[in-house]
């Protein structure tokens, strides 16, 4: 009964590891994309962040200056996509996957030349990296028989990008649906025209907004290097911000939806590797390739089947000239 | 185009001296990452062009290497003018190559005037069908097809690896490779159909796919601009909505043309394996889809434009092998650098130059805007 529980509650806390960066590149992603700006680039700024993080932690051995270079290096890739669809008015898409080439070269180049480890960052020690922060209440509670598992393995001896992230969906919402800048954030994916009718500046929400994506997508990147890993490797992001972006999809562009299918897709990822090499009744071994497909195909499934004709902002894609 | 209307440019300054301006700006911030690195930039531009055309094996190689990035480009061209980035050129070519490696393993010592059209048609059928799939679903459920497409690679390169490691893999090898294709089966070399003419040149693995490429692109020209056909993709490339109420049928048209796409891809494997490498093996792609990105950017989406470009980042991606021998500080991953900033300039910040070439040039007559 006990070792269920555990293997229940261990299969959780991977999920949530998995979890975190999808759902801080989402919620990157629901800004900009809310403000009328697609964004493609995610994986991009998630790669180029996790690159920044791993070197600086690297060299400075600090795991806060690292969040900090990987925070400014997504910003400023962020501001590069909006000179070219806001300032520039172009198109979107191109913009995204031009930079998330372009990140995925400069990194390789720059990872060369500073390490010398074929396109790797140095293997950090542990004070280099986001140790497990263990909540005060969670030895308190340990007597408790299930609740105390459950908080002592899953609530507690998370790292901080994990405890960000979660501190990051009720914030977004909240932002989003309740502050002034959320609703003309709104307003202007919707209805660019009347935001610059009520004399606010659209392309400097737009820039606001790209801000933000650049800031979650940075996070998102610094928990890649510095609590997944030990370091940053070549191809690190591995598509995630591509999974994130269909998340944010599926999600219908709302915050809570969106969590739950970055959630769902982490789950995903965990069953996948926990899959590998069983052998199922009837079946025999599912050759290891398929099941790391998983996660892919299934992203291919829900949006083409469960999302149905998932609306998105009105004004999403189209550049805001005032008068022609 | 929203911008492209505000300032019309004369045909040759649009088809040309734009993407060369755009070109010159990638350029100039690659060297910066050059010089960044701590390398010499003008030392590894002179490089670069030494091992791209400076030598007949040299341009053999560029001219291959074009001949792949031109079907990579026409993948992305064809869907673009109906509105529709194709991101899966990668895996169309993949999935287009296991159609041609199971018909040139299953017809081995078959002539080749036999083989070569049915390989044709297993390169365009299994990347149409690479395709379709994403089509489907954004002509019927509006998926994404970026993501789609995007995820669709990713699942190619899992099939590609399962068939290579589990099924097709040289009885007695370690490597995840299919045995040799018969040499029957082999497109003839460039050398060698020269050497029929009494030319001799260097043994490089150009081949005849090189003259299926410009065929292809000639074709393509006609389909988009001379037929019904062509027609439709461009009108549902200026507006979905429209294109519906002017009665053309919409979902027919994307996944026509992303199908399209798909199977220009897929041809891109006869000139990587039926041309040069002659047996199925992983990673064979090479990233040529991405590249095609870069490539329909550059050449603005038409045929001409595509195949100068193909030429172009041929000769980057030739010069670029050579780079990385001659001067150790630097990658072959630079190339990279170039081709995400071609396609930066070229594609988003197209309007960056335009505006500005515009009002140095006099305006185009009315006929020709």
């Amino acid at each position: 009964m006990s070792d269920a529980l555990l293997q229940l509650v261990s299969l959780l806390a991977a999920t949530l590891r998995l979890a975190t960066p999808l759902v801080l590149a989402a919620l990157g992603g629901l800004f900009c994309e809310r403000s009328g700006i697609v964004d493609i680039g995610l994986e991009g700024k998630m790669l180029g962040a996790a690159f920044a993080a791993g070197a600086t932690a690297a060299v400075s051995g600090s795991p806060f200056l690292g969040l900090a270079a990987a925070i400014v290096v997504s910003i400023a890739l962020a501001l590069v996509h909006g000179y070219a669809a806001i300032t520039h008015h172009g198109n979107q898409v191109v913009s995204g996957m031009a930079l998330n080439i372009l990140v995925a070269g400069l990194v390789s180049t720059l990872a060369v030349s500073w390490f010398h480890q074929g396109g790797n960052t140095p293997q950090l020690a542990d004070g280099a990296r986001f140790a497990a922060i263990a909540l005060p209440f969670a030895d308190a509670l340990a007597g408790i028989p299930v609740i105390g598992t459950l908080v002592a393995q899953l609530v507690s001896g998370q790292t901080l990008p994990v405890y960000l992230a979660a501190a990051a969906v009720p914030i977004a919402a909240m932002i989003l649906a309740r502050t002034r800048f959320g609703l003309r954030l709104r307003a202007v994916g919707e209805n660019p025209l009347a935001v610059a009718a009520a004399g606010i500046s659209v392309a400097r929400l737009r820039y606001q907004a790209l801000i933000c994506t650049g800031l979650f997508c940075g996070i998102a990147g610094a928990d890649l290097a510095l609590a997944q890993s030990a370091g940053f490797f070549r191809g690190m992001s591995a598509g995630r911000g591509y999974l994130a972006l269909a998340a944010l999809i599926f999600g219908k562009w709302r915050p809570v939806p969106t969590l739950l299918a970055c959630l769902f897709f982490a789950f995903a990822d965990v069953v996948q590797t926990r899959l590998q090499g069983v052998v199922l009744p009837g079946i025999g071994a599912i050759p290891v390739q398929f099941i790391q497909a998983l996660p892919y195909i299934l992203t291919v499934l829900l949006l083409a089947g469960f999302v149905g004709k998932a609306r998105p902002p009105k004004a999403i894609g189209m550049p805001f000239a005032r008068s022609p | 185009m929203v911008s492209a209307s505000m300032s019309p440019l004369p045909r040759w300054a649009e088809y040309l001296a734009l993407p060369l301006v755009n070109l010159l700006a990638a350029l100039v911030l690659s060297g910066l990452v050059i010089l960044a690195v701590g390398q010499d930039p003008v030392a590894a531009l002179g490089v670069l062009a030494d091992g791209a055309v400076g030598s007949q094996e040299g341009i053999g190689f560029t001219l291959y290497y074009a001949t792949t990035f031109m079907f990579t480009g026409l993948a992305v061209a064809i869907p673009f003018h109906a509105g529709l980035f194709n991101i899966g050129g990668e895996g169309q070519a993949m999935v287009g190559g296991i159609g041609v490696a199971l018909i040139c393993l299953a017809l081995g010592g078959w002539p080749l005037w036999l083989v070569l059209p049915l390989a044709l048609a297993a390169a365009m059928g299994c990347g149409a069908a690479w395709a379709f799939i994403p089509a489907w679903a954004r002509a019927r459920r509006g998926s994404h097809v970026v993501i789609t497409t995007i995820m669709f690679n990713f699942i190619a390169a899992a099939l590609l690896t399962w068939l290579l490691v589990d099924i097709l893999i040289a009885p007695g090898q370690s490597a995840p490779e299919s045995a040799g294709f018969d040499r029957s089966t082999w497109l003839p070399a460039m050398h060698e159909m020269l050497a029929v003419l009494g030319i001799a040149v260097t043994a490089t693995p150009l081949n005849l796919a090189f003259l299926i490429a410009l065929a292809a692109g000639a074709l393509v020209w006609v389909f988009i601009w001379h037929t019904r056909w062509g027609y439709e993709i461009r009108v549902v490339g200026h507006g979905e909505e429209a294109a519906r109420y002017g009665g053309i049928d919409v979902e027919r048209v994307i996944i026509l043309a992303l199908c399209l796409g798909g199977a220009c891809a897929g041809l891109a494997a006869i000139n990587d394996l039926m041309g040069a490498q002659h047996r199925l093996l992983l990673n064979f792609t090479a990233e040529s889809g991405f590249i095609g990105i870069a490539v329909a950017l550059m050449g603005r989406n038409h045929p001409l434009g595509i195949a100068l470009a193909a030429l172009l980042f041929g000769a980057l991606y030739q010069g670029g092998s050579e780079l990385a021998f001659e001067m150790p500080g630097l990658q072959r991953e630079i190339i990279v650098v170039i081709e995400g900033l071609v396609i930066l300039f070229c594609g988003a910040l197209e309007n960056l130059f335009r505006v500005r070439l515009a009002r140095l040039l006099p305006a185009p007559a009315p006929s020709e805007a």
